[in-house]
């Protein structure tokens, strides 16, 4: 057998894997337009799951993720549970929108309900070439939202955007588009959850438009059996702020796509994430702030807490294009292994093409401070407490970007439910 | 208070102490002076519990418990205090947080409730005052950023938190102005009991003249070779370690 055939071979098999992978799924009959549903339908055809052959999927193996058989249901088992008390609660059980509010200074509108004009949005950012998941989604989401924050509305409450998978073997793709019109301003709390092996795969696409002023919380906290693909596609417009802040709790296999164009001036970003691992999980962070133009600040911090045969992975780009000039771009990526199977891969890539710029970035993965350990002991604090005493406070420093009381306090309470943790 | 007893301890394989016997009842302030590479250090680190190093002969007994049988943290909830040579900084964890949680978990250890939230800020006010250290150093993080007054300081506000029965000061003095020397002697002094005691460990007689100890003994090759009262520090610091060298450097 010469290579030639042993490529083609693989290539028959592999294409077989994501065509089995639909076989339960249908196609839905949103009217994205031919264009997009072609392009599609083609990466489908002719790519497969990518693998760590490939440079942005170089640490995340997906072979588990590919063999799963999945399917889709209109099911709502029950009525999912709430986190904050703010009124405005969007809830999708299974991937099913279950309803929507109606917010005073919001618009909401279902994909499904909007004419072709209005989903002209979807996938205006994205690159979908060669991305099976960008396709998948595409093709195979059920419905989503358009969710547009009024002209100088200011939304003090969080909307809350509650996940829950409630079946195992679930395919859960939906996609939601948040627009905060002209200095508008508003605070996202998106937040998963669920139970058994399923492959939750949210798009998100923000347009932020000139002064508008989006904060973002995401929770994920699925279950160790459950699979995530998450993509934030951001557009910034001039003096516009946004604020992620991606804490994960728990999940089998997360991958988080995180990219921002930031496509004027006076703009400020702030992308913060921390995860926590245990057993055999698997927690990836893509991150792309691309500046296309000049006086903007970004700002990125991730922790990484690794415990188990856990992995991690954290790949951070930034771009400075050549005629952004006066950028300050920071970005920092920490993490700490708590034992010796657990492993992080950290690349942190800036690519500068101008020349009056303040740009930095740094990247540490270490141990626990033992000698710091061995000090809280003599003052009489137990093992167990001098390590979870020492880990919030390495990721203390992410949950501390994190404006709102009451979600730090309700992520604090799942960190004592899922670590046994006390703050 | 605590009575070690031939007590054999090495490091890598290397022996440090080699046979130290040492005595110390309730309400004694007890000094340790020596040379460097005397086993100084090595001797607090055996009885705060660090792992390194391994104990092969002798027996500690603290307030009739067997010491060595401890963890660290059981150690410290007995009632041991060690105030480090080289206090470790700890980012992101507050000096209070941390004490909250010391001392809580020493009260569940003797059984008792936790210390209501007032009562713990009225402590952490009367004790950072008794070390003038400022409030504001409290709510910091662990010695994060202090300089080396104010981590030996710290220290202290920690040993009068915690009122342990024992406290051992390691080197707590080195690197000190007078100032500071002072104020951590002052608050030692304060916090002298008839039922707790103190051994301090030092280079230096300087300390002395501030904290009066009822005995000064003299560590040499991993041994107390010598036995007095505070003059024999002053003699010491006159004189220097070389005659102590001469008289009990092993042969051979």
């Amino acid at each position: 057998m010469n290579f030639q055939q042993l490529d083609e071979m693989e290539i028959a098999t592999n294409v077989s894997k994501i065509s089995q992978f639909v076989t339960n799924f249908r196609e839905n009959n949103l009217l994205i337009g031919d264009r997009l549903r072609d392009s599609s339908k083609l990466v489908l055809a002719q790519n497969d799951f990518p693998t760590t052959r490939h440079e942005s999927w170089k640490y995340t193996r997906l072979t588990k993720l590919s063999q799963l058989s999945l399917t889709t249901t209109e099911k709502i088992n029950s009525p999912v549970s709430v986190p904050l008390k703010s009124p405005h609660v969007i809830s999708i059980v299974n991937g099913n929108i279950v309803d929507v509010p109606s917010i005073p200074g919001v618009n909401v509108f279902r994909l499904s309900e909007c004419s072709e004009k209005q989903l002209e949005l979807v996938g205006k950012h994205i690159s979908i070439e060669n991305d099976v998941f960008q396709a998948l989604n595409t093709l195979y989401l059920k419905d989503g939202l358009i969710i547009e924050i009024q002209e100088n509305q200011q939304i003090n409450d969080a909307i809350q955007l509650i996940f829950e998978t409630q079946e195992s073997s679930i395919f859960c793709p939906i996609r939601i588009i948040i627009v905060g019109k002209k200095s508008s301003k508003a605070h996202f709390f998106q937040h998963f959850s669920g139970k058994g092996t399923g492959l939750t795969l949210p798009v998100f696409e923000y347009f932020l438009e000139q002064n508008a002023h989006l904060k973002v919380d995401k929770i994920q906290m699925e279950n160790d059996e459950s699979f995530h693909i998450a993509t934030d596609q951001v557009h910034q417009e001039r003096d516009s702020y946004f604020k992620i802040n991606t804490i994960t709790l728990s999940g089998k296999l997360v991958r988080n796509n995180l990219n921002i164009l930031v496509d004027g001036e006076n703009c400020e970003t702030n992308l913060n994430g921390s995860f926590l691992l245990h057993d055999g999980q698997l927690v990836d962070n893509h991150t792309i702030v691309d500046h296309l133009k000049p006086n903007c600040n970004s700002n990125e911090l991730y922790k990484g807490v690794l415990n188990g045969k856990s992995i991690g992975v954290f790949n951070g780009k930034v771009f400075v294009r050549p005629d952004a000039q006066k950028i300050n771009a920071f970005q920092s990526n920490a993490n700490v292994l708590l034992s010796e199977d657990a492993s992080m891969n950290s690349k942190p890539e800036l690519e500068i093409y101008a020349d009056d710029v303040k740009c930095s970035h740094g990247s540490t993965t270490g141990q626990m401070d033992e000698e710091a350990i061995f000090y809280l002991r003599t003052r009489g604090i137990s093992d167990k407490s001098a390590r979870a005493l020492m880990t919030q406070a390495f990721i203390g420093d992410v949950l501390n970007q994190i404006d709102s009381e009451e979600v730090r306090s309700y992520i604090e309470s799942k960190l004592i439910e899922i670590h046994g943790w006390t703050i | 208070m605590i009575k070690i007893n031939n007590l054999h301890a090495s490091i890598d394989g290397k022996e440090i102490l080699k046979g130290l016997n040492l005595e110390v009842k309730a309400g004694e302030v007890h000094a340790i002076m020596g040379p460097n590479g005397a086993g100084k250090s090595t001797l607090s680190s055996v009885l705060a519990g660090r792992e390194e190093y391994e104990v092969t002969e002798g027996s500690v007994d603290f307030d009739g418990i067997d010491l060595l049988e401890l963890s660290t943290e059981d150690r410290a909830r007995e009632g041991l205090f060690l105030a480090f040579q080289y206090p470790i900084e700890i980012p992101g964890v507050s000096n209070v947080n941390f004490l909250r949680t010391a001392l809580n978990e020493i009260r569940e250890y003797k059984g008792l409730d936790p210390i209501s939230a007032k009562d713990f800020m009225a402590m952490v006010r009367e004790k950072s005052a008794l070390v003038e250290l400022d409030s504001k150093l409290a709510s910091r993080a662990v010695n994060e950023g202090f300089s080396g007054g104010e981590k030996k300081r710290n220290e202290i506000f920690q040993m009068a938190m915690l009122e342990p029965k024992l406290a051992i000061l390691d080197e707590t003095d080195s690197g000190l102005d007078i100032d500071a020397l002072r104020i951590v002697a002052n608050g030692v002094n304060q916090l002298k009991a008839p039922t707790n005691a103190t051994i301090i460990i030092t280079h230096y007689q300087r300390l002395l003249d501030y904290i009066i100890p009822d005995f000064v003994h003299v560590l040499f090759d991993g041994r107390i070779v010598k036995t007095g009262t505070k003059e024999l520090a002053l003699e010491l610091e006159e004189k220097g370690y070389d005659w102590i060298k001469d008289e009990f450097s092993t042969v051979g």
